[in-house]
């Protein structure tokens, strides 16, 4: 809760720095150094989006850290204060672009919840939303790990995760028929069904991608590089994940065991037989373990979910809310002026003000909406998950080297899009 | 839900603090005076029945035509408790101020900047009240809802005519 | 007579080794990156058109390839980044926001990169496929190849030689299959 406590230094006994016993005899303390700013950003290769900081450096040590953020300012709220309901969804995709489903369903609950129809949704809507969600989250920490180990050199763990990644965006593409965003979700349901054979070739892809984690995992873990990189690198403490709100994978490596699919179970989470991995140092290495073990788990999960899928109509039975089939619009009037209807004004959704919340890629992603009755949200706002993660990195940095920077801000996954909206 | 922290609430400030309070669509909120800002969140942060050790988000909501026309809102919850409350501060057009949460829940201080930045409500007691999202030269407040969505302010373009 | 066929023909050898050697800077900001990543990687594999290698400073680079939306206040980064890349340089938007600013339209986002930079092919989608990439790519292949990128024309103009008119036209009117 204290902002003022001084830096953080990394515990002495898990750094070790080529030969030498700990950090602190790095230094020569006869040398004079002088404080210098040093500028990172905002087109640096190792800042995912862009991102600028600030640091003021005394030789190789920071000694405070500014992080200037909104280079991605695409004005999410102020675009979807001119949108429909439905037409926000595109939008929602573009927030964090690796795992859009999983944005798309927060904001499909929130606006569910808002309209009270969250219980009217057929059960086999729920469950494609878990599927491709999880799916979503697979690609979205493949895409970390595999981003984060390539700005230590590890290239090759990065063409790997991509390798798995590939699989898993032409899975959702015979899905939605969108490789990245995919605005595959629609109020009361999903847009189509899954295709056919969609089970049996998810379980071999989860196969080959369990082929794909290991690899990832001999080459890393027990790698002096990357270890002396990771270990003790980047604490966060508990009561600052805590004070600072930082939720997912960087907030459970504290020790904060904070799932929103396993606190206030959303869609049929609890259903599902999952773990919660929790970190107890709370440092890159933590964050790393942390992502790898939720890959594993979203399988677990995906594996329930397959086996379980019921079969039945996945769009919500409502002519107020969900599009009539193609084949009626055409071939008949009532149908017709309820798909122009639909189309034109957009859903009605009462007034009223709504937080609903689900677990995204980074962390409790937040929608709080507030509806004037019109066609038109009054305000959208998403709380963004990983603008946490960045801001405590102020706090963190200092004390660290400069070439921990790109190790730590590799592992709190800053989306550019999530973070700027 | 959260139906005791509402009640907590009522039961310590009993001032008029709490200028309404309510539940909607399972999310408990509650409107507290301006100046009763900050005893309010060190209350739910310490209380043991409430124990809102967690900040979760703070933003603005432009109430045009209504007053007082700004909302600063934020969003708590309790990880040991699982409850969380929203609660409203009113910010009038003319001088839209809030006192800070930094010395409560220090996460808030971005949160802080961006809803100044966006909505222009100044936040008293802001350790470093900046812009965020938008660059310093940027002037306006383009989340007020008189902001028009299109109006930019361009830093550099390039010269018709120029050989480039 | 000779004197002018000897520069024509050498022009083009050089247009041609060009072509094939281009060392990109990628200025990824967005959504588009996560695409860029996969047309880098094994599946799609850019390096097999020539375009390999990826400089992280711009000062190693002669093509931009501007990966996702730029913002207002990007623009400046933007215009310093293509000011320290080498003649001559070509540049290529990637996704429509780069292009045209795409569905962003509002008081936050430039309304396509050529706002700041001069953009010799735009690559439309949201995100582009990796496919559409690489068909971009060939595209501005044949386009140096025939030494009609904005920095070729303007190294000409500036030596004094004459600049076919033809040279300046869109983009759009050209096609490669036309070419010979
Ligand atoms: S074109 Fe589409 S995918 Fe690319 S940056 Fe823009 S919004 Fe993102």
């Amino acid at each position: 809760m204290d902002t003022t406590d001084g830096p953080l230094v990394p515990p002495q006994h898990r750094r070790v720095v080529l030969g030498f016993k700990d950090a602190e005899d790095l230094e020569a303390p006869d040398l004079p150094t002088e404080s210098l700013p040093l500028n990172m950003g905002p087109s640096h290769p190792a800042m995912h989006g862009t991102v600028r900081m600030v640091l003021e450096v005394e030789g190789e040590k920071i000694s405070s850290a500014d992080i200037q953020i909104g280079y991605l300012h695409r004005c999410f709220e102020k675009e979807s204060e001119s949108a429909t309901w439905t037409q926000v969804f595109p939008y929602t995709d573009r927030l964090n672009y690796i795992s859009p489903m999983l944005n798309n369903v927060g904001y499909a609950l929130a606006v569910e919840k808002l309209m009270g129809i969250a219980d009217d949704i057929p059960e086999r809507a729920l469950f494609i939303r878990v599927i491709v969600g999880e799916v979503s989250r697979i690609a979205d920490h493949l895409t970390c790990l595999g981003a984060g180990a390539m700005e230590l050199g590890a290239f090759t763990v990065f063409l790997y995760a991509l390798k798995a990644r590939e699989w898993l965006f032409e899975l959702l593409e015979e899905v939605c028929g969108a490789r990245l965003t995919s605005t595959y979700l629609r109020i009361g349901g999903v847009h189509f069904d899954l295709p056919p054979e969609f089970g049996p070739k998810l379980l071999d892809i989860l196969a080959r991608t369990r082929i794909v984690m290991s690899d990832i995992g001999k080459l890393l873990e027990r790698n002096r590089i990357f270890r002396d990189r990771m270990d003790g690198i980047g604490i966060i403490t508990k009561e600052d994940a805590l004070a600072y709100g930082i939720t997912g994978p960087v907030g459970r490596s504290t020790g904060l065991a904070y799932d929103v699919r396993k606190d206030h179970p959303y869609l049929v989470y609890d259903r599902f037989d999952f773990d919660v991995p929790v970190g107890s140092v709370g440092d890159n290495f933590d964050r790393y373990a942390v992502r790898v073990e939720e890959v594993n788990q979203s399988m677990r999960i995906l594996e329930q979910a397959l086996a379980t899928i019921p079969a039945g109509p996945f769009m919500i039975n409502n002519p107020r809310v969900a599009l009539p089939p193609k084949s009626e619009t055409y071939n008949s009037i009532e149908a017709m002026i309820a798909h122009f209807k639909i189309i034109m004004d957009g859903i009605h959704v009462p007034p009223g003000e709504v937080y609903s919340y689900t677990e995204a890629g980074n962390g409790e992603l937040g929608f709080y909406i507030v509806s004037d009755g019109s066609g038109r949200p009054w305000k959208c706002r998403v709380r963004p998950p990983c603008l946490p993660a960045v801001a405590v990195l102020t706090k963190v940095l200092p004390g660290l080297f400069i070439a921990d920077v790109v190790p730590t801000f590799g592992m709190m996954n800053m989306i550019g899009g999530e973070c700027d909206r | 839900m959260a139906q005791i922290v509402l009640d907590r609430l009522g039961a310590r400030f009993t001032g008029g603090e709490i200028l309404e309070s309510g539940s909607e669509h399972g999310d408990e909120w509650a409107r507290i005076r301006r100046d009763a800002w900050i005893p309010v969140a060190m209350f739910l942060r310490d209380d043991p029945s409430t124990k809102m050790e967690m900040f979760i988000d703070l933003t603005c909501v432009d109430r045009f035509g209504k007053e007082p026309r700004f909302d600063v809102v934020l969003h708590v919850y309790s990880v040991s408790l699982k409850h969380r409350v929203r609660l409203y501060c009113g910010a009038p057009e003319e001088d839209p101020w809030v006192d800070t949460l930094v010395s409560v829940w220090a996460g808030t201080n971005w949160f802080e900047r961006e809803a100044y930045d966006l909505y222009g409500v100044r936040f008293k007691g802001h350790p470093d009240l900046r812009r965020i999202l938008m660059y310093p030269e940027f002037v306006g407040h383009p989340l007020r809802k008189d902001y028009p969505k299109e109006k930019r302010q361009p830093l550099v373009r390039r010269q018709a005519g120029a050989p480039d | 007579m000779g004197f002018e066929f000897h520069t024509s023909s050498l022009k083009a050898a050089v247009n041609w080794a060009r072509k094939f050697s281009l060392f990109q800077y990628p200025f990824v900001t967005a959504c588009c990156g996560m695409e860029f990543m996969s047309v880098a990687a094994p599946k799609y594999d850019i390096a097999r058109f020539g375009a390999e290698f990826p400089r992280f400073s711009p000062r190693q680079a002669d093509l931009l390839i501007i990966v996702g939306t730029i913002t207002e206040r990007q623009g400046p980064a933007l215009r310093r980044i293509y000011e320290q890349m080498c003649e001559p340089k070509w540049v290529v938007a990637f996704g429509v926001c780069a292009s045209t600013g795409g569905f962003y339209q509002n008081y936050s986002t430039m309304p396509g990169a050529d706002q700041v930079v001069p953009v010799d092919v735009y690559i439309p989608g949201c995100p582009p496929r990796p496919e559409q990439v690489l068909d971009g790519l060939i595209l501005l292949q044949e386009r140096i190849q025939r030494g009609e990128g904005h920095s070729q024309i303007a190294i000409e103009a500036e030596k004094g030689y004459d600049v076919p008119l033809a040279a300046i036209r869109p983009l759009g009117s050209t096609h490669r299959k036309e070419e010979p």
